[in-house]
């Protein structure tokens, strides 16, 4: 029988929601970790029963946890994340260089082919790979050392590598607020791909580093396009990263952190779009996912099942996902503990769960 | 008999923080063997960290070995958390400590107001 298993990371644990394949009737186990922070679960495609989760506290540091069955039980894996070498210095919020400091993982990505091949991201901007099931991790270090590297700055929330796109030999990376940055190499060697992109922000609005990317998706039958949440402005691109357009079109505002992509229909994109960059909540307390199905400028809003007045949540960058039913479920997660689903690509929503703590990211595994 | 084997072996109660306690799968005080002629912090962390290597990089940095900034040491109603890891332990802390009269905390500061 087909089951569904949501991981959502939290500010205070993981938890797994699990259904049938009609989404419909939900149970919750966790927390898994209760109290640590969550920044993110993910399962491996290879190996749907091997999740990895990253567990961070100001206390006690950076742990990963590995589950070999799905999450019923868990054990602490490597947590050494050391850079290679000396690793110099960014630029920190005042413009004084600052040394490289691990702080912690934002992102994991399991492989697709092996279970024991995960990558992970991290604060400060760094990429690291385990290839025994997160026991030990190395740097891939042609990201740090890229020549660009010294002028990044620290986004508000850190200098941080969220979002990874495994595509074969071919990789991104986009990094708060460095932009995103491309591999054909499996990740030894990287450029920045931010043509395109203008940020008001910065200095030089159209400089080829510098920019506060949130989030990036691509259809995994469409690798050449990228859609992309940045700080301000939805973008697309379909050569890879080479160049970029803008696709905000009739977005009420064109903030936001989440992007997806429709399991099924590699045109049909979904943001959350966020009042302003100090107004963190949605336009006018209603909380509405504004869906395209014209791969961006078009889009509308989706409301149906959603609070529709006095909704002052967020909904952070790795809190949205997909699964690959046949007809595609979207899930995201609130700051306000909510964890929402829409079994129908979008058209109506239900809460899973609505009084978790605050949902740092949510991943969706289909099982057969 | 060699000198290595001549080495007293101490046996120190540890008080973790819960949260230690849970990713360590232990209950109330923890004890582990010391096996220093002098008792150090450095001595009885080294010792934890060797029972239970989930928590390498949770009390102290992986890299450089200091003191996390929000983790704290406690002996003998002692603030221990400043004090050179290698130096000797105080003669009462370290008496008290290898008696088995005091244990030695590991604490998560108080902080979050």
């Amino acid at each position: 029988m087909t089951q569904v298993r949501v991981l959502a990371g939290t500010r205070k644990g993981a938890f797994v929601l699990t259904s049938d394949g009609k989404r419909e009737k939900w149970s919750i186990s966790g927390p898994h970790f209760g109290g640590w922070e969550i920044y993110h679960m993910k399962g491996s495609p290879a190996d749907p029963d091997r999740l990895y989760a990253s567990q961070n506290t100001g206390w006690f540091g950076q742990l990963i946890q590995r589950s070999n069955d799905g999450g019923a039980t868990w054990q602490p894996v490597g947590n050494d994340f050391s850079y290679v070498g000396d690793p110099g210095t960014h630029l920190w919020y005042d413009g004084t260089p600052r040394p490289w400091e691990f702080k912690r993982i934002w992102h994991l990505e399991p492989s697709h082919t092996d279970p024991d091949t995960v990558y992970a991201g991290a604060e400060d901007a760094a990429l690291f790979k385990s290839t025994d099931g997160g026991e030990t991790w190395n740097e891939l270090t042609g990201l740090r050392l890229n020549e660009s590297a010294p002028g990044w700055a620290p986004g508000a929330g850190g200098l941080c590598v969220h979002t990874i796109i495994l595509q074969g030999t071919r990789m991104f990376a986009a990094i708060s607020a460095a932009g995103t940055f491309r591999s054909d190499d499996e990740g030894a060697t990287w450029r920045p791909v931010n043509r395109g992109l203008h940020s008001e922000g910065i200095p030089d609005e159209d400089a080829e580093v510098g920019h506060c990317v949130h989030h990036v998706e691509a259809h995994p039958t469409r690798p050449d396009t990228l859609f992309m949440q940045k700080h301000w402005d939805v973008m697309r691109s379909d050569d890879g990263g080479l160049s970029w357009t803008e696709v905000s079109g009739n977005l009420p505002t064109d903030f936001g952190f989440p992007i997806g992509v429709h399991a099924h229909e590699p045109e049909t994109v979904y943001v959350v779009p966020i009042t302003s960059d100090s107004l963190h909540y949605p336009p006018d307390g209603s909380l509405r996912v504004w869906r395209s199905r014209a791969g961006g400028n078009e889009w509308e809003p989706l409301t149906r099942g959603l609070p529709q007045r006095d909704c002052y949540v967020n909904v952070y960058r790795d809190a949205m996902a997909v699964d690959t039913l046949d007809s595609c479920g979207v899930y995201f997660g609130t700051t306000g503990g909510q964890v929402y689903v829409s079994g129908d690509s979008g058209d109506s929503w239900a809460p899973i769960v609505r009084d978790l703590p605050a949902v740092l990211s949510v991943e969706v595994q289909v099982l057969q | 008999m060699s000198a290595a084997a001549a080495t007293p072996v101490t046996s120190v109660r540890v008080v973790l923080p819960a949260h230690l306690k849970n990713l360590a799968r232990v209950h109330g005080e923890v004890v582990v063997p010391v096996a220093r002629p002098v008792l150090t912090q450095r001595a009885v962390l080294d010792a934890v960290e060797e029972r239970f290597p989930m928590l390498r990089g949770t009390i102290r940095d992986r890299k450089t070995g200091k003191r996390r900034a929000f983790i704290r040491f406690f002996a003998c109603e002692q603030d221990l958390s400043n004090e050179p890891p290698d130096a000797p332990l105080p003669d009462a802390v370290a008496a008290a400590v290898a008696a088995g009269t005091e244990p030695f905390l590991v604490v998560g500061a108080m902080a979050g107001g």
